[in-house]
């Protein structure tokens, strides 16, 4: 049986606002990542994609609080933990983040090499510069990044260059777990490719055992990941392997999702993008029933009763809707042959 | 059926240069380009190959170095401010950052009533102006109750840009040029925001001008698509012919760099 490298037990975390009310944005969150696996993210924004992210790394600083719930990365509980100590243990050496902006994380000042050594520094492994600049050397060289770019400046580098040497500089520690939060949103279609090249290069040489990827492009997810999760105000939706996630999505906002994919790939234009009308719901105050009811195309009076467990169909697949399987896919069918009239 | 198409807007020759001396570059390089009537055009590009400065050409907001715009077949003429505002009512934008479209002094109902002002509406009755903006943000799905007296920052980028359609659903111009609208909104919107764009189309029968970085999104809304690299065209003709039958070389690049969901994404070629 492969190791679990992190698993989270119903994870809840709030933001206080200024005026002291409690956002759940993320409500009693479960999931568990295997060694060599790679678990993708998706939702629209403000669904908690990057509080779950900023959750799982212990980095609890006001105004998001830790609520309940265990987080265990490689065997250690970091639940409730002070930000600073979790900073000390596990941040670098046993989990790494990279947030949307990454390339802004470097110092305008600095050339890369004394930025690794500062990184590195701080976690008192190695000790000589020469060290450092092998260790970082290395890393570059089995990444395919020229080795000139560490003498550089910030400046001097591309954005798609600049992206590709912060997520370089966050695994020179080898972190067990790689949460990438919209690694290449910010970047045109060819360094995005880049990059995504390089984040399933890093899993096959074994820089990162398992890798977290958050994004809301679902055509990036299929081609990433292993499994994709739907998050939805908080909540997870569904969780599917990702070819089952994008062709056969049981949960009506999952299915909603897929239909927004556009690839300029053939009969693209003979098909209707399916929008899902609406906003998410606002988490000071969330809905009573399933958080998703009111956008919802097939909603029952039963939905807003009372809260949604999540179902679970065997193959590591869950979904939270009130209708079983089979009722879902009759809906569907329905439904398409409805359009193909 | 190319016989009967009425040019709407179209421009020979022209070119952008920035800098002088070695630093001389041509961002838009001779460059043709014939738009008919009810059209929805692309141009798709790199960033850097100079679909934004050619963008800001034909919309009279740089001039261009050489070469020629004509307009409904006569030279277009905006020499003085008032012979401009006369053009800018015929073709209207939408920017890529919906943040910054806004004046952020400004209440959002006062964005759509500088349109009705400009569509002559000046002397129309207090009440009579808020029903057309309470039908222009009904159109892109919006609740006008909810927007009133509000300001920009108060609202998503998602919900700005189609207050940005709404813009246009008022204006009525011949000519939109969309600039990357979609990029910086999440993929849900996105598709509600093309909808909804093509949905004004199809009303008022405008011709559209998307510029994209997105080959997938060029497909998905255009009849015909331009393929721009270092301020020249390298590849154009219909969405069909260039994304699913490409040419060029840059064409297949352009093509193989966007994930797919159908066939293998091939990551060996960067």
């Amino acid at each position: 049986m492969p190791n679990t490298m992190l698993e989270v037990n119903e994870l809840t975390t709030k933001y206080v606002t200024r005026f002291k009310e409690d956002v759940y944005a993320v409500d009693h969150v479960s999931l568990k990542v295997e060694e060599g696996r790679s678990l993708g993210i998706a939702g629209e924004s403000g669904c908690g994609k990057s509080t779950l992210a900023l959750s799982l790394m212990g980095y609890y600083f006001p105004p998001l609080h830790y609520m309940s719930g265990d987080i265990i990365i490689n065997g250690k509980n970091i639940s409730g933990m002070d930000p600073d100590e979790v900073r000390k243990l596990v941040l670098g050496t046993e989990i790494a983040y990279i947030p949307q902006a990454a390339m802004n994380a470097l110092n305008p000042t600095q050339k890369i090499i004394s930025f690794i050594e500062d990184v590195v520094q701080a976690h008192e492994l190695y000790q000589t510069k020469k060290e450092i600049y092998e260790l970082a050397r290395k890393c570059f060289d089995t990444l395919g990044l020229p080795e000139d770019a560490l003498q550089k400046y910030p400046v001097e580098l591309s954005g798609g260059m600049k992206q590709r040497v912060v997520i370089a500089v966050s695994v020179l520690l080898l972190p067990k777990v790689l949460i990438a939060d919209e690694p290449s949103s910010a970047l045109d279609v060819t360094s995005q490719k880049m990059v995504i090249k390089m984040l399933r290069q890093l899993m096959e040489v074994g820089f990162i055992s398992s890798l977290i990827f958050i994004t809301h492009e679902l055509p990036l997810l299929y081609n990433v990941t292993d499994d994709i999760m739907v998050m939805y105000a908080g909540q997870i939706m569904e969780k599917a392997t990702s070819k089952e996630a994008v062709f056969d999505p049981l949960h009506p906002y999952s299915k909603g999702l897929m239909g927004s994919i556009i690839v300029p790939e053939k009969g693209l234009r003979n098909v209707k993008l399916t929008a899902i009308p609406g906003v998410p719901p606002n988490l000071k105050k969330p809905p009573t029933g399933c958080r998703f009811a009111e956008r919802c195309k097939y909603v029952r009076p039963e939905c807003t009763l009372h809260a949604i467990p999540l179902r679970e169909i065997g193959g590591g697949r869950m979904y939270r809707c009130i209708l079983s399987e089979k009722e879902l896919r009759e809906t569907y069918a329905r439904e398409a042959h409805k359009n193909v009239k | 059926m190319s016989n009967e198409r009425n040019l709407c807007l179209s421009a020979s020759g022209l070119t952008k240069v920035f800098g002088f001396g070695r630093q001389k570059t041509a961002a838009v390089d001779h460059v043709d380009i014939n738009l008919y009537e009810g059209e929805v055009v692309s141009i798709v590009g790199e960033s850097g190959s100079g679909k934004t400065t050619l963008a800001k050409m034909l919309l009279g907001l740089l001039g261009p170095t050489e070469g020629d715009i004509y307009f409904q077949g006569k030279k277009r003429d905006i020499s003085t401010q008032r012979k401009k505002q006369e053009y800018w009512k015929n073709i209207q934008a939408i920017f890529q950052d919906p943040f910054s479209s806004y004046n952020i002094f400004d209440k959002v109902d006062a964005v759509l009533l500088d349109c009705i002002h400009m569509r002559g509406g000046r002397k129309l009755p207090h009440e009579k102006k808020i029903e057309i903006m309470a039908e222009a943000c009904s159109f892109v799905n919006l609740k006008f109750e909810e927007l009133t007296n509000k300001y920009p920052f108060e609202l998503s980028g998602g919900q700005m840009q189609r207050l940005m359609i709404a813009r246009i659903f008022l204006l009525k111009p011949k000519i939109l040029l969309a600039d990357e609208p979609t990029s910086m909104i999440d993929a849900c919107s996105r598709a509600t925001i093309l909808d909804e764009l093509m949905q004004l189309r199809n009303e008022t029968g405008m011709t559209v001008i998307f510029i994209t970085h997105d080959i997938g999104l060029a497909y998905y809304v255009s009849d015909s698509v331009y393929i721009m690299e270092h301020g020249k065209f390298v590849e154009s003709g219909t969405a069909d012919d260039v994304i699913l039958h490409p040419k060029e070389p840059y064409t297949k690049r352009l093509i193989s760099d966007v994930p797919k969901i159908h066939e293998e994404w091939d990551l060996s070629t960067v």
